[in-house]
């Protein structure tokens, strides 16, 4: 079990528990929250709806070409810009990552 | 005066879900309408995933999304269903006649006793930048879509976007627009190295001006009319370009939209339908497919064909009201198409 912070839209920190043996990402952790990412791909990479940005400076795997592509036509991109579903829960090296969501784009 | 169709069910959305209850719809000699804002049928397959495999359903090891689309297309061909494609149903009324109008942001006009919702996550639209005023420039020298080519003729054009459809309408609208600028985020494109190149060899040529690592971050203009950008470049800082039209081509994203507006049940952005034929509460409109919500759902193209089975079975009794339906199977029956509608 890894803890990690999650400060949504309203600026609200959130504390998350995740398993790390159960394949999830980032984006079906914070929808077992109910917090408000959509995940309307399913995590494809295809919809950037779980646009977040990195605050910690934990080791995340490389972007693929797909999220890279993804992120383009994505708004409010920053350096730290990451797809959530891209990022496997699969490591106890993630203890105490911190991530924001990024702004809904209309 | 704007078109009226009329027909037996309307359905809003030409999803995988849509098109599979035309084919339910048909077997009873029901016929069917789709309404979709996106310009051709297949709903997330074809605007999402058409080339990725399905793997879930029945008979198929694995199907490429497009191709099961264009199979749904084939097996609803006898039914003659008939489109209203790239327009938004936008009002849902009841009429003093029982039936229900459905009426599109286009003014075009469906009447049937039935209606289908089967809007998915709802209709897709082009994702917008997140610029301050670009609402007052929306159709003012702003466009989200290229309608008619022959409108960029002669004028300033800006385009913004790395995906295909950017790199594509520069290519086509090189040779239309007086002058035109390509803007994008980074240095490398995403979309086909084929049109990559092309653009490329435009720009090199100066038949383009190529902008890269830089963004849109404000319009100015008249009340009537866009006249320039302010672009703010990585290195370079800020600057302004003046133009007559901005399109901005980020892709779409959907969205629920007006459906959430016709009285209907609503519960999380889905409407809430009753399982025993997924009817809504209103009465001759059913909702099948994504948009709807029961308990135990499922989002599933499998779950959508089930339900549209169901629902069809329910929606005889207000196309054909007092007339008895008996249930056959196609083995026994075979396909028996129905004629051209006629057209109004
Ligand atoms: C990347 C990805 C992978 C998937 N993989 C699978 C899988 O392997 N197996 C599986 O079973 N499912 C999968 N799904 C889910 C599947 O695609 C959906 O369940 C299916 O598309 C639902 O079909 P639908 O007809 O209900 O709606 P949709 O496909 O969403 O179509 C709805 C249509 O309605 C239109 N619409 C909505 N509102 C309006 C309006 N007011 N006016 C006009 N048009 C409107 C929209 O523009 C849209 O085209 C996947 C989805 C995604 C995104
Ligand atoms: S869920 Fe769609 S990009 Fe992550």
């Amino acid at each position: 079990m890894i803890h990690i912070t999650l400060i949504d839209r309203e600026n609200q920190e959130h504390i998350l528990e995740a398993p790390t043996d159960m394949g999830l990402n980032l984006m079906e952790l914070c929808k077992a929250y109910e917090l408000p990412v959509k995940g309307t791909c399913g995590g494809m990479a295809l919809c950037a709806s779980c646009h977040m940005y990195v605050l910690s400076d934990h080791a995340l795997p490389e972007q693929s070409d797909d999220e890279m592509a993804m992120l383009d036509s994505a708004f409010f991109v920053e350096p730290n810009s990451r797809l959530g579903c891209q990022i496997k829960l699969n490591n106890d090296h993630l203890d105490g990552l911190k991530v924001q969501l990024a702004p809904e784009s209309e | 005066m704007s078109k009226i169709v009329e027909t037996d069910i309307i359905i809003i959305g030409a999803g995988p879900v849509a098109l599979f209850a035309v084919f339910e719809a048909g077997l009873l000699k029901m016929r069917c309408h789709l309404i979709d804002s996106l310009p051709q049928p297949g709903g997330q397959l074809t605007e999402i995933y058409p080339k990725k495999p399905i793997y879930d359903i029945p008979g198929y090891p694995s199907v490429l999304a497009g191709d099961l689309v264009q199979n749904l297309l084939k097996q609803i061909e006898p039914f003659q269903p008939g489109f209203t494609l790239g327009e938004r149903a936008e009002v849902l009324e009841k009429q003093d006649d029982g039936r229900y109008s459905v009426v599109t942001d286009h003014g075009t006009v469906h009447l049937a006793p039935v209606v289908f919702v089967a809007g998915g996550l709802g209709s897709f639209e082009p994702r917008k930048p997140p610029i301050e005023n670009i609402g007052n420039f929306e159709y003012r020298g702003v466009d989200y879509f290229v309608r008619n080519p022959e409108d960029y003729r002669n004028k300033k054009v800006v385009i913004a976007g790395g995906g295909d459809s950017a790199l594509d309408w520069t290519i086509f609208l090189a040779d239309v627009a007086s002058e035109l600028t390509l803007i994008h985020r980074r240095t490398e494109f995403r979309g086909a190295l084929d049109s990559v190149e092309k653009v490329m060899d435009l720009a090199e040529r100066g038949k383009i001006k190529l902008i890269t690592n830089a963004q849109v971050t404000g319009l100015f203009g008249t009340e009537e009319h866009l006249k320039g950008l302010n672009i703010a470049h990585d290195t370079a800082g800020e600057f302004n370009c003046d133009t007559d039209f901005f399109i901005p081509l980020f892709g779409l994203t959907p969205k629920l939209g007006p459906i959430g507006e016709w009285g209907l049940e609503i519960d999380k952005g889905a409407v809430v339908v009753n399982t025993e034929d997924y009817r809504t509460n209103l009465p001759g409109i059913f909702a099948v497919g994504d948009i709807n919500t029961y308990p135990g759902k499922l989002k599933l193209i499998l779950c959508g064909f089930h339900e549209a089975t169901l629902a069809c079975q329910s929606a005889f009794k207000f196309v054909s009201p007092g007339k008895k339906l008996s249930f056959k199977y196609t083995t026994v029956t075979g396909i028996e198409g129905l004629p051209q509608p006629e057209t109004a």
